[in-house]
């Protein structure tokens, strides 16, 4: 099943149960799934129209009356478009504002250019009282969502909307602020999120093959991000590679080598965007251009063995 | 005490704040006295014991750097003791120049950063339609704010939900930063644009009670199914001779020892 289509499906079920959920739109309600829910709950359904900073301060409005606002749109413009209405009005006013961003990084293909974003990570991250997650499958952000509605304070979440794949199965139990350990090893640590999860566990059974024993981390929650699990991993191995859809400017290697460059000095290597432009491809095009692939991904975790 | 009275109270102990730092938003802020004067003597439904109260009326002072004379009108309704007020922008504080939804009580929402105030306010409209509370949502906007394109975003909205629960107020004050508003870049007619915009409109001399008191009176009668607002002609500066004919540069500047000496003596 879509993403977009898991996010309403649970989303729905949990606005029967708490009366408090309120969604709001910015003319992509039915490009983000969340369409359905007009229909079903008009009342704490709001499209305000191709109005991003408009959205994102009505929603403060509603979360300081003791609603609890979904805001969505586009990655980047639930984002950057609106860092100072979320910086202000959401993050120094301590309102409890859900963030939505869609289709991060390269997953806006065909839209990519202006509507990709590999600095939402980044700006958000550097909001203080802002969590941060990066989703992986529809598995996972069902089993977030009833976290997310009671953790209180600003959240923002990126997801892919037209996402079919699935890495957890129903078991899977979302801890916020914990990472998901996927494989056990001692030659090499890889950290990865969001999508690029997917790609990470396909890398970790290469390199299993070859004779090289990765510890798989795949972390929801940027931010606060699980330092005990990456410290604990990074003491075991001694190599830590991080894999994300964002620039490495301000996004999981920038979060990880603070943690690391602290308590546990690594030597660390980035699977991530290096400061490059935004632009429209396909995805499996984007990735190869952004060296986000597999491949990409046992490359550099081959050398950073190599390097001892 | 009555509105005059109360008023000149507010202009005092705004100048008395603003002193206490020797500098600040002296211009903007003692514009729109009169209107929290009628606002928090014949208006406003709160309660000092108790600032969040329920069923209270909401100011977003959505121009948040004229927190010094909400601040003197909230202190001198006993939402918290005079003596706060000589602590402005102080490290730890309760009073920021701008206003801060968490520091201060009765204070309904966070501003200063402007254009998104009215935004602000419309989700409290909407969520008091949501609730069935019937209270107002007053909106002070600044002149120069409203060249901020999500003003107009907000007023879209507002006019579109039917928000006839809040009530805007504009503070004409003719000066922004830069200069002449009509210098910087002309803003007029205020009232005709909010009137396009779908809005209930009425234009007043900002510094007149009674005017004031009936506009606000006429737009809760008017049950129109508009937001209102109220466009308020006044004078950067007011109530303080040497503030009033100082220019754009009333927007922030001194409070010496003797300027407040002077003020003072003024609103005797």
């Amino acid at each position: 099943m879509e993403l977009r289509k898991e996010y309403a499906g649970e989303l729905s079920r949990l606005m029967k149960q708490n009366d408090k959920i309120f969604i709001l739109d910015a003319d992509l309600a039915g490009a983000g799934g969340t369409k359905t829910l007009y229909a079903e709950f008009p009342e704490r359904c709001l499209n305000v129209g191709v109005a991003e900073a408009n959205m994102t301060c009505v929603a403060v409005g509603l979360a300081a009356s003791g609603f609890i606002p979904f805001i969505h749109s586009f990655a980047p413009f639930t984002t950057r478009r609106v860092f100072d209405q979320i910086a202000v009005s959401v993050s120094y006013s301590e309102q409890n504002v859900k963030i939505v961003g869609f289709d991060p990084g390269v997953h806006t293909t065909y839209n990519g250019g202006t509507h990709m974003s590999f600095e939402d990570i980044a700006c958000m991250r550097a909001l203080c009282n802002v969590a941060v997650l990066d989703i992986v499958d529809g598995v996972q952000l069902r089993k977030a969502l009833p976290y997310i509605v009671q953790h209180k304070g600003p959240m923002y979440m990126r997801f892919v909307r037209k996402q079919t794949d699935v890495l957890f199965g129903e078991d899977y139990e979302f801890r916020f602020g914990k990472a998901d350990k996927l494989r056990e090893g001692s030659d090499v640590t890889i950290v990865a999120s969001g999508t690029m999860l997917f790609d990470a566990v396909k890398a970790a059974g290469i390199l299993a093959q070859e004779g090289i024993k990765a510890d798989l981390l795949g972390i929801h929650t940027v931010k606060p991000i699980d330092e005990d699990a990456i410290v604990a991993s990074a003491c075991k191995t001694k190599r830590v590679l991080t894999v994300e859809n964002h620039s490495i400017h301000g996004g999981l290697y920038s979060a990880v080598t603070e943690v690391l460059s602290m308590r546990q000095p690594t030597l660390c290597d980035a699977v991530a965007v290096r400061d490059r432009l935004t632009q429209v491809g396909k995805l499996d095009d984007l990735k190869r251009d952004y060296g986000l692939t597999v491949d990409d991904i046992c490359n550099r975790a081959r050398a950073l063995v190599a390097r001892g | 005490m009555d509105v005059v009275r109360f008023s000149k109270e507010i202009r005092r102990n705004t100048l008395r704040c603003l002193h206490s730092q020797g500098s600040g938003h002296v211009g903007g802020s003692l514009s729109i006295v009169d209107l929290l004067a009628v606002l928090y003597s014949k208006h406003m439904h709160v309660d000092p014991a108790d600032p969040k109260m329920e069923d209270r009326d909401k100011l977003v002072l959505s121009k948040g750097h004229a927190g010094p004379a909400l601040y003197a009108t909230l202190a001198l309704k006993g939402f918290f003791p005079m003596e706060w007020l000589d602590t402005l922008n102080k490290l730890g504080t309760r009073l920021p120049s701008h206003v801060n939804i968490n520091l201060t009580p009765g204070v309904d929402m966070t501003a200063g950063s402007l254009g998104q105030g009215l935004s602000c306010a419309c989700g409290l409209a909407i969520a008091d339609k949501l609730k069935g509370i019937d209270r107002y949502v007053y909106v002070i906007t600044g002149e120069g704010e409203l060249q901020e394109g999500q003003i107009w975003e907000a007023a879209m909205l507002a006019a579109d939900k039917k928000l006839d629960n809040m009530i805007v107020f504009v503070d004409s004050n003719k000066m922004q930063i830069d200069g002449l508003t009509r210098d910087v870049m002309d803003v007029e007619d205020i009232a005709a644009k909010f009137e396009a915009f779908g809005f209930a409109t009425q234009r007043v001399d900002g510094h007149d009670h009674e005017a004031l008191d009936r506009a606000i009176c006429l737009a809760k009668e008017d049950h129109c199914g508009k937001p209102h607002c109220i466009v308020m002609d006044t004078i950067k500066g007011k109530g303080v001779s040497f503030y009033e004919t100082m220019g754009a540069g009333v927007h922030s500047t001194t409070v010496t020892d003797e300027q407040y000496a002077l003020a003072l003596k003024e609103l005797e």
